[in-house]
């Protein structure tokens, strides 16, 4: 029949890599670069944006400045829709950092040209389509809500296994590995589907055809963060409430 | 990699995803309708019933995101190439 190498999925799809990495040999530890490289440009883009927001504060806003206060007053309702009122405030800044990063991410991954810069080994793209950037993230906020939750209730909070009923006991701890690993695979298979798609098409009609997917794309993963930060918010909400 | 496992790891990724499609789409259809109904019969409640309409079609769109992860593991970390 085929020579088996013919049927190398890598081989067939020779223009879209897929889990090759740019690996840097730290102390034994393999890090993946490209997503560090363009996760600092990303923390750098939103520490700059902040400092030139907050380094000359007026008492009526205007230009940059007027730009970020907007930027906080969505991700404070971020975390007040799902909070309410009497809670929210000390939240407000992990829901925040939570969105403007996911955000930064994805917008950085859909907007720049990264084909230009070329590396070794891999490629340059948003830092959230690689899994262990997600679950890093998915951790955290699993992390911050049980602190939440005990910082709130004391040993109290764990009553919560027992609600409705105790026959659910199962059910609930299950919730607790469900909900980091949904938050996770949604994010990652959101921006890497992404991804796949826009360079699917390219590879097959490289002029205008993309255009409106990566339209779609840009919408999608800036929905991708708010559904992020959302969701933490939610979680954070059901273990304070 | 082995033709005939080749061959099940594809079937079987465009099979997992598109399985994977039909149940979150006629979910996703449902919550829609039933939002335009909201929106039709109480136009001033619109900017809520968008809000909670985005979330529960991104939680219904990560089902089908699954059966991505899945047939993307298929393809690309195949876990029986050997």
């Amino acid at each position: 029949m085929y020579p088996s190498n013919i049927l190398d999925t890598s081989l067939l799809l020779s223009a879209i890599e897929v889990g090759t990495h740019y690996y840097w040999d730290i102390a034994g530890i393999s890090l993946h670069g490209e997503v560090f490289i363009i996760s600092w440009l990303v923390i750098f883009l939103i520490l700059g944006a902040a400092f030139l927001a907050t380094s000359s504060l007026e008492q009526i806003p205007k230009g940059w400045q007027n730009f970020m206060e907007s930027v906080l007053e969505f991700t404070t309702d971020i975390a007040r829709n799902q909070l309410g009122e009497s809670f929210y405030r000390p939240w407000v800044p992990f829901v925040s950092t939570l969105f403007l990063f996911i955000f930064g991410c994805n917008w950085a991954g859909a907007l720049i040209p990264w084909k230009v810069l070329s590396l070794p080994e891999g490629e340059l793209a948003a830092p959230t389509n690689d899994i262990n950037t997600t679950v890093a993230l998915a951790l955290l906020v699993s992390l911050t809500y049980f602190y939440a939750g005990i910082s709130k209730k004391g040993l109290g909070y764990f009553g919560r296994y027992l609600q409705p009923t105790p026959i659910l006991l199962p059910i609930n701890i299950l919730e607790d590995f469900t909900k980091p690993l949904s938050l996770s695979f949604r994010l990652f298979g959101n921006t890497l589907a992404d991804e796949l798609t826009i360079s699917v098409i390219t590879l097959l009609v490289p002029l205008f055809i993309p255009l409106p997917i990566m339209g779609l794309g840009i919408f999608a993963s800036s929905v991708q963060a708010l559904i992020f930060s959302t969701l933490a918010a939610a979680y954070i909400a059901e273990a304070v409430e | 990699m082995e033709p005939i496992i080749a061959a099940a790891s594809v079937i079987a990724a465009g099979l997992s995803v598109g399985l994977a499609a039909i149940g979150p789409g006629i979910g996703q259809g449902q919550a829609a309708g039933a939002t335009v109904e909201g929106i039709a019969r109480q136009p001033e409640a619109e900017n809520k019933l968008r809000g909670t309409l985005l979330l529960s079609l991104a939680f219904m769109e990560s089902l089908t995101i699954y059966g991505l992860v899945v047939s993307l593991s298929l393809l690309f970390a195949n876990p029986f190439t050997g």
